[in-house]
């Protein structure tokens, strides 16, 4: 009993301690700069101000609203994108018997030796050919393919019953028409959990827009607020302000699609 | 679609004909699906990489055209450059503090919340909502308000409660005070990732083992060191991987907590690799350097992963 209490207790207080930034974050967000920096801590921000976010879109210096519409552009795009040409190419790897399709599989699989982020120099050099610096495009582009989730979707496909196929055969669907009209809707757990995972990512990415998209027009939301945070002086309350609406749209995300995404942790976490 | 006309019982007679005339469809059909990832990857791993390749033994300054061939120079260059080497240092030191760290924190929680009855499912969501933050918010965070180096800043609200002066956390380097704000960042970002890991691991041991072991007076301790982490052995494993993969691949919290805009880099008194690499591809325009950083880092980092992965065991025959 005293064991189970204790648990609770510890879970409780650790919890708390978790929450706490997020907290802060929101507390900022709603207090004047005197406030913020105040040498006495305040737990509550008494009075409360909203001019912080309505700044954050009213003030032109700041592009931060066009910053917002930048992500949800590049999420949008890479989320569904990514997964769909994964599952596509998943699929003809685990059940399209073609000659050559160890070759193919084999062609994927090795990019996956090579550490992503230590490929920003290489990806530059080849979208900087492409003329895609500072392009929304160039953004996106390189995120679109991703060899990881394609063993995923493959060991996910090599355990499609084959009696759906088969049955999807003889009602005369080619190998495109399986994939397309059993397959697929089939496999709609997998999609949201691999769809959720990329949308964080490609959201919260910053080394690779970073890299591409120096012009102010072409920032992510995590670009802005990157430099605003590493500019001489700063707009304290602004910044976090600007980091909620940040944050937001994930942790709704987050809290909707949680099945989803907890199932893309543990099977994209347990790749071997 | 032709081929709908297959017959049922297509697999058998594959066996006794020699084979069947190559399925046109079927080579179709593999091509449409698979052409779009294998161009993908052929353009920005393949092409990319044979390029950055070449432009690692060039002289390319503000260039990305090859040809004025410097041999291995530029990887002289990197492998004398003090700054290229304490970045090196600087990556081992972190994931030497973050790796342990993380591992015993995310496997810790896992088991605390495996034991609870009521409220899992709440527990687990409020260690694991921070994954969807981002570094950059993080980051912000932590060095403007929870280190923020004023009395006023939670860290050091807490010091006071203690009787202890206000710190400036980030700004202080002896002792090396900027670990802890670095190292708790990123422990609070990704513990509840590597958590879900061990939950999942934790659900899929048979209960009747530990119902056994109980049964032969084990308890505690013990049920762990038997049974508990070799049966989360495969876990285990690739958790370690990926935080050791993600540890060598840190950017972006040492970025925006040290650096003013990228000219003022230089002055963070940590820099890990990649922010190094950034300076020079970005920075100086030293696509050549740049090129040659990333292909060191790249055998670098291959080379500690197969080691760590001969070390724990990975590949080993259960």
């Amino acid at each position: 009993m005293i064991r189970v209490l204790v648990r609770y207790l510890g879970l409780g207080l650790l919890s708390t301690l978790f929450l706490l930034p997020f907290y802060i974050m929101l507390r900022n967000s709603l207090m004047t700069t005197r406030q913020v920096t105040s040498t006495d801590w305040q737990w509550l921000p008494v009075p409360f101000t909203l001019d912080n976010f309505t700044e954050l879109f009213t003030d032109t210096s700041v592009p931060m609203g066009g910053a917002l519409a930048n992500s949800l552009l590049i999420a949008t795009v890479t989320a569904p994108v990514s997964t769909m040409l994964a599952a596509m190419a998943g699929y003809a790897l685990a059940r399209i018997q073609v000659p050559g399709r160890g070759v193919v599989t084999a062609f994927i699989v090795a990019t996956l030796m090579i550490p992503g982020s230590v490929t920003f120099v290489p990806t530059f050099v080849v979208i900087d050919a492409l003329g895609g610096v500072n392009t929304r495009w160039g953004i996106i582009a390189p995120g679109l393919f991703n060899a990881f989730a394609v063993l995923l979707f493959r060991s996910f496909y090599l355990r499609f019953p084959s009696e759906i196929e088969e049955a999807g055969r003889l009602d005369g669907l080619g190998h495109v028409g399986v994939f397309r009209r059993l397959a697929l809707p089939n496999s709609t757990t997998m999609i949201a959990a691999m769809g959720a995972l990329s949308f964080i990512d490609s959201w919260n990415a910053f080394l690779w827009p970073l890299v591409i998209g120096q012009d102010p027009s072409t920032w992510t939301v995590q670009i802005a607020l990157s430099t605003f945070l590493t500019a001489q002086t700063v707009n304290l309350p602004g910044l976090f302000a600007g980091a909620v609406v940040s944050i937001l749209p994930l942790v709704v995300m987050f809290l909707v699609a949680q099945r989803y995404i907890v199932q893309g942790i543990t099977m994209s976490g347990l790749k071997d | 679609m032709k081929t709908a006309t297959r017959p049922l019982q297509a697999p058998t007679e594959a066996i006794t004909r020699p084979r069947r005339r190559t399925d046109r469809s079927a080579i179709l059909a593999f091509v449409a699906l698979t052409a779009p990832m294998v161009l993908g990857l052929g353009l920005f791993k393949y092409v990319a990489i044979g390029w950055s390749f070449l432009l690692s033994l060039s002289e390319a300054r503000g260039t990305i055209t090859i040809g004025s061939w410097v041999g291995l120079d530029n990887y002289e260059f990197l492998l004398r450059d003090p700054g290229f080497r304490s970045s090196l240092v600087t990556i081992v030191l972190f994931a030497v503090f973050i790796v342990p760290v993380t591992f015993a924190g995310a496997l810790g929680l896992a088991i605390l919340l495996h034991r609870i009855r009521r409220g899992r499912a709440l527990f687990r969501t409020t260690f694991l909502i921070p994954a969807a933050v981002s570094y950059v918010a993080a980051a912000l965070v932590w060095k403007m308000s929870l280190f923020n180096g004023l009395p006023s800043g939670i860290a050091n609200t807490v010091l006071l409660l203690f009787g202890q002066d206000a710190v400036p956390w980030v700004a202080t380097q002896d002792p090396p005070l900027y670990w802890v704000v670095l190292v708790t960042l990123r422990l609070w970002l990704q513990v509840g990732f590597y958590m879900v890991l061990f939950l999942a691991g934790l659900q899929a041991i048979p209960p009747h083992l530990y119902e056994a072991a109980s049964l032969d007076g084990a308890a505690g301790w013990a049920m762990f060191r038997h049974i508990t982490l070799p049966m989360l052995r495969n876990t285990s494993v690739a958790v370690l991987m990926l935080l050791l993969i993600n540890a060598l691949q840190a950017f972006d919290e040492f970025y925006n907590i040290f650096s003013s805009g990228l000219g003022a880099s230089a002055t963070a008194p940590v820099r890990p690799p990649l922010v190094y690499l950034y300076g020079v591809a970005l920075g100086d325009q030293n696509y050549g350097v740049g090129s040659a950083g990333a292909f060191l880092l790249t055998l670098i980092i291959v080379a500690i992963t197969l080691v760590q992965g001969r070390v724990v065991g990975f590949g080993r025959k259960d």
